[in-house]
Formats: C-alpha cells, structure tokens, sequence
C-alpha cells in the first residue's frame, strides 16, 4: 500500500501495464518530451522510449482512428486527449469506428482502445474548458465508460481498462490529479468494471456521485451526520457502462431515497438517465421522488462567482437530500443560493 | 504502355474486372426490385483501379477502403456470395447482415474494411500501418478513398501524421472526378491531387484508372518504395464513375455527353481487347470469361436469396467483447423489461458459441416480443 496521488497512480498503472504487455503503447499530445498537460505520463519516454511512448502533432480525430487501427491490428493502443473538451474533434472515430467496428462487422474486429481524459471546470478556463461530458459518452452502444474518482480506482480501472477487449473512455477529473490516496500494489489494484464502490454506508438516503462528485458527495454525507443526523450511503458507480445498478437499487431499496449528483448539464444527463433505471427498476422502494443535483443548464462562464455557482458544491447536495426527506433545509433551497437547477426547474415544477 | 503479366494473371485480372462489373449491375437490378435497402454506390467504371491497385498487394498486406467498396471485398477473395448476402442483410453477409453496402468487412483476406465516413478510414489505415511497424513486419497497408475524401480534416492530419512517423501506408485517391455530385474543380482548389499531400510530406504520382497495367505497374512501385522505405506515398488513380453516387442519383450535374466520352474508355473492353490483341486470350474465351461471372453472380442472388435474415435474438450480440467475467450493465433493452432486470440479463459471449441468455429464451418460450 502506497500514498499516491491520482496522477501519480495513472502513472503507475501506465508504466506497470507498458512493463507488463509489449502491445501496449502510449500516444497524445505532449505525453511525451513535456510529460503531459497534467504529468500524468511524466517519466514514461525516458523509461519506454519512443516507439512506445509516442508525442503526437494536434489532430485529435487522427490520433484516436490510428489507434482504432492499431488496435484493430493487434496493438493495446492508449489515447491521451489533453482534456474531455478536445473529445468533440475526435466524435467521428470514438463513435463511428472505435465504437460501432466491433458490431458493425459482426465480432470480425475488436478495438482494445483506451482513450483517457480529463474533464472537469473549477479551474477558470471558460465554456470551451470546462466541460464534463460522462453522458455523451454513456450513450454510445459499444463504448465502455469508466471514471473513476479516487487513485485507487484511477489505477486499478486503468489497468482493467488496458486489459479489456473493448473501446473504453477513461475520464479523469482535472481537479483529483494531486488528490492523495492510498493505492495497492501491482495487480492487488485492478478494479472490475461494472462494481460500484460503496463510499459510506448509510440508512436514510442514497446518493450517488459520479467523478469528482462522489467526493463531493462524500463530504456533503459527512456534514448530513454531524449536523442534521441523517445516514447518507454514498454510491460512486465508478463505471458508466457497465453500469452497477443491482448495488443502487440495493442501497435504494434500503434508503427508499435516492439523489444523483453530476458535474455535467442536467438535460439528457447520467442523472436523468439513471433516475429513468431506478423508476422503472424500483418504483415501488421509493419513497420520494429521485432527485438529481447537476451542473446549471449553461454554458460554463469564466468569471470566478459565475463558476462557483455553476456547478454543485456540497452546499447543493444537502439541501437536495434534506428536500427529499422533507426536512426543512438551514440553507437556502437548491437553485436559489447555488444557481444549480435541479430536475424542479429545468421541468418547469416547484422547487 | 506497361507489359502484360504472364498469360494466367493476366486473364485472372479481366475475369476479376468482369466479375465485380456484372456483381454491381446485378446489384443495382437487386436494388431495384428492393431486395437491397438503404443506399447502394456501384463502382462501375472502376474496375481496373481496384484490381490493378490490389493486385500489387500481398496477402498479408492491408487493403482498407470506402463506402464503394463491394469491389474491394470481391478483388480480396471474399466470395461473392457473401457480399451479396450483405447488400441483401443476410447472415451470411461478410459482415453478418450487420454493415450493408457501406460497411463490408473479410478479416481473413486483411481486407478491413468499407466505412461510410468520407475520410473516416484514413486515420484508421494509418493505425494498421503503425502496427505493422510495430510489430517489425514488412506489410504495407493500401488505403483507398475518394477524391471528396482529399477535403476531409482526416487527409491533411492523416498524411502529415503518417509521414512524420514514416507508416508504411499508400494513400491512393480514387480520383472518379466527383465528390457525390460536386465535380472536382468546384470542390477541390488543388485539381491535381497527387500533389495534394506535397506540403504534408508525402511524395504523389499518378497512374491511369482506367488501364489496369498501368495502375499496376505504378502500385506495384508506389508499394515497393513505402515497403523498402518505410513512409507513405500518395497515388492519384484517375477514374470515372460510370453509374450515379448511389441509386438515387438524377445524374443533374454531368452531360451525357461527358459520361459517353468516359464510357468510350471503358477499361473492360479496352484491356479485353488488348489480351485478344496479344494473343493471350480468343473471343470465344472472352466470351467466356463474361459467361462465368454473370453464372458466379447469379449463383451469388441465389445465395442471397436462400441466406436467412440474422435472428432477431442475435441483436444484441457483438455489441461488446464479454467473457463470464463481464458483471453490470452493457446494453439496456427498454422494449422487454425483462430483458432489463439487471445482472442477471447482462450479455454473455460464452466462448462455445452464441448462446441465447437464459431470460432471452424464456421469452421466445413464452412468445413475447424478446427483441
């Protein structure tokens, strides 16, 4: 067991994979000579060289699809997009090819592509920058989704993700990279996709977090028991798809509550989605309806006051939980004070 | 003009160009009478490009192409049955009812694929390359696309990426004078595209796709240099595209007068002629030759025909690569709740086979909608 920091166990998981597979080999921008926009891959060329550990020019769309193509031919290729928001320039090939290859040309083709990026705002970089964008991902048949929010599980879901046989989009959140953990050793560290990690038991309301707001989360549970005595079991699915949805329907059928928080926009979110399983999966463990505390339905502004209320804060996250056990919030109700709409306003009900 | 290849290869090229003429017509009668959906873009007209081109590779080289690309499947081997059962959705398809005319695919003949992004299989070639280099293996990998293609982003990365880490890829534009029906000089400022990778660091030449010698010859050298040298080069096969973009195509944007002129220069006739000329072939045997390719067609329609529809319990198959392992949710099947009950639905591939999950086959017992 290790003290590591988030990027320092991608690190880990990336020389320990390289080391392990000779298929595997890194590509992106700047992962090389610079280290990495976040150092993630810092100290990977000296050691691997650069065959393995490739500098690539900007060309997002062509770096995935070489690694489509890689991957099609034998090769564990690893994609580093700087961030989630250059993603956009490379939809054709993540969806079009590294996606829908393996189905479209009946199981002929396999595409063990791993394509890793951080997303995330907070950091004052303004709407083309900021984005969180699990759900456009989430949507894709044929794609794999993992994000994990602790180094533990960015270490052990990377290396599962180097392993398995399918396209996997490996979202990293800009702000955990120097967040420490502790972090297991050599394989003790893989992490199964599709096995959520239960945070904090709890008895009254489950919350699920996603990225960076299962942490969110985490802390918005710890303040639940010291200031309002309710039991919040804290749910972080760590992958999207497969998606762990026997343990959240576990936790709800215990709790009857349920509130999802994500970073990304509400309309057609991870939250929406999920609060629509639960419905049809649970309907009758609920008690109150589900909640859903998201990103404000906007584009992310640059100003510092703008951003800090245009995604949830762990404010946000108790008022949403004490909303759905219908005790009477000491801040102001989820929308007001926060700027971050909830499901009640985007549908047009009551807050 | 460049030499005839021994007398055997040389007739096995115009059988092959007869081949994939009559399998296109027979395609476009198929089309009509419905048989075949979505679009259908027939590559007649091409022929000598596209056994000329493939013909200067090996084996185990590479050969990655468009939505035009039946030819492309029939020139690698794969049978014509085969195809024809993939434009009719059959599972017997070469991309099992799954790709269509768009998205043929033989992973055995390295033939990897058509794929209904312009300028969407480029970066993938260059990734096949990449591995092939990797890997220390002397195999190149022939991508081929369209002359719209030469406008994609894809093109400009692609062959500055490719030349910049020396892929043994060539990038050959089939240059049939549209991108669907915008003729080249009203989409392309740079008309002659074998100088289009110049700044990019790719070298172009230039070869006549109407002649299958000489888009032989000059693959057979393009091939040789990025097999020896190890970094791409850029072929420009100029073409015609005899028949419309796809079936639902007015034609509105080129004479009659035009396609006549190109007509004239059939490459099928044309390099019949020059084997009976040669004495390599006699009418009679050329007869033949054209005989046997509308029998192997008929025979394909037949197949086809006879070929059942993939079963509708195989929808979700293929979507991911699952062993028992695999926990969670892949796929979420709204039209059967049941389907969608959680882990004990989840997909499975078990390695003897497509089984049909559990849930999946009491639901047929019970005669509900499973799909």
């Amino acid at each position: 067991m290790a003290q590591l920091r988030y990027r320092e166990a991608l690190n880990a998981a990336l020389r320990e994979e390289l080391r392990r597979d000779e298929r595997v080999l890194l590509m992106g921008e700047d992962i090389g000579v610079f280290g990495g926009a976040f150092k993630v891959t810092d100290g990977l060329l000296a050691e691997f060289g650069e065959k393995r550990v490739r500098d690539t020019p900007i060309s997002e769309n062509t770096i995935v699809g070489i690694g489509v193509g890689a991957a099609m031919a034998g090769l564990r290729p690893v994609v580093e997009l700087m961030t989630i928001n250059f993603a956009l320039l490379a939809f054709d090939q993540i969806v079009n090819h590294a996606a829908h290859i393996h189905y479209m040309f009946a199981g002929q083709a396999r595409v063990p592509l791993v394509v890793r990026m951080p997303q995330g705002a907070g950091h004052q970089l303004g709407p083309t920058h900021s984005h969180c964008f699990e759900a456009l991902f989430l949507h894709v048949p044929g794609l794999l989704v993992a994000a994990p929010a602790t180094a533990a599980d960015a270490k052990g879901l990377l290396k599962t993700a180097i392993r398995d046989e399918n396209p996997v989009i490996f979202i990293e959140h800009e702000s955990l990279y120097g967040v420490r953990g502790d972090v297991p050793d050599g394989d003790d560290t893989l992490v199964e996709f599709g096995r959520a990690r239960v945070a904090r038991e709890g008895a009254d309301v489950t919350i699920v977090g996603v990225s960076r707001m299962a942490v969110t989360a985490e802390r918005a549970a710890a303040t639940l028991a010291d200031e309002h005595g309710v039991s919040a079991e804290v749910i972080d699915p760590r992958t999207l798809r497969p998606l762990d949805l026997d343990t959240i329907l576990a936790s709800v059928a215990k709790t009857n509550r349920c509130v999802i928080v994500e970073e990304g926009w509400p309309h057609g979110g991870v939250a929406a989605n999920l609060a629509a399983l639960i419905s049809e999966q649970a309907f009758d463990d609920l008690d109150a309806p589900v909640r859903r505390v998201s990103g404000a339905d906007v584009p992310m502004p640059y100003s510092k006051p703008l951003e800090d209320i245009a995604y949830p804060h762990e404010p946000q996250i108790v008022s949403a939980v004490l909303d759905t056990l219908g005790v009477a919030a000491h801040s102001a109700a989820p929308g007001e004070a926060s700027g971050v709409r909830t499901d009640s306003h985007i549908s047009g009900g009551a807050a | 003009m460049a030499d005839l290849p021994e007398p055997a290869i040389a007739r096995e090229w115009l059988q092959t160009m007869t081949l994939i003429r009559r399998f296109e017509e027979r395609a476009g009668e198929m089309y009509a009478r419905a048989k075949v959906g979505g679009f259908l873009h027939l590559s007649i007209g091409e022929e000598a490009t596209i056994v000329g081109s493939a013909r200067a590779l090996r084996d185990s080289d590479y050969l990655i192409s468009t939505y035009r690309s039946h030819g492309h499947a029939i020139v690698r081997g794969t049978p014509p049955e085969n195809v024809m059962a993939e434009l009719f959705g059959r599972a017997d398809g070469c991309s099992g009812g799954r790709g269509g005319s768009m998205h043929m695919f033989d992973i055995a003949r390295r033939f990897m694929g058509g794929y209904g992004i312009v300028g969407g299989n480029l970066p993938i070639a260059a990734g096949l390359a990449l591995a092939s280099d990797y890997e220390g293996t002397e195999d190149v990998t022939l991508c081929t696309f369209g002359d719209g293609a030469s406008n994609q982003g894809t093109f400009g990365e692609t062959l500055n990426l490719a030349a910049l880490w020396k892929l043994p890829v060539v990038f050959m534009v089939t240059n049939n004078q549209f991108g669907m029906g915008t003729a080249l000089q009203r989409h392309s400022a740079v008309t002659d595209l074998q100088r289009k990778g110049e700044s990019l660091g790719v070298p172009g030449m230039r070869c006549d796709g109407m002649d299958v010698l000489d888009t032989y010859s000059v693959l057979c050298e393009a091939i040789a240099r990025v097999r020896a040298e190890r970094r791409p080069l850029l072929v420009e096969a100029v073409t015609y595209r005899f028949r419309g973009h796809s079936m639902a195509d007015p034609e509105q944007y080129r004479s009659k007068e035009e396609v006549a002129q190109w007509r004239a220069r059939d490459p099928i006739p044309a390099y019949g002629d020059l084997l009976v000329a040669e004495g390599v072939i006699d009418e009679a045997a050329r007869e033949q030759i054209d005989t046997q390719a509308i029998a192997r067609v008929d025979a394909a329609v037949e197949f086809a025909e006879a070929s059942p529809f993939p079963p509708a319990e195989s929808l979700y198959d293929d979507v991911y690569v699952l062993d028992s392992s695999s926990t969670g949710w892949y796929s979420v099947r709204t039209t059967d709740p049941h389907q969608a009950a959680g882990e004990q639905s989840r997909e499975l591939s078990p390695a003897d086979g497509d089984e049909i999950p559990q849930q999946m086959s009491d639901a047929l017992a019970h005669g509900e909608d499973a799909a």
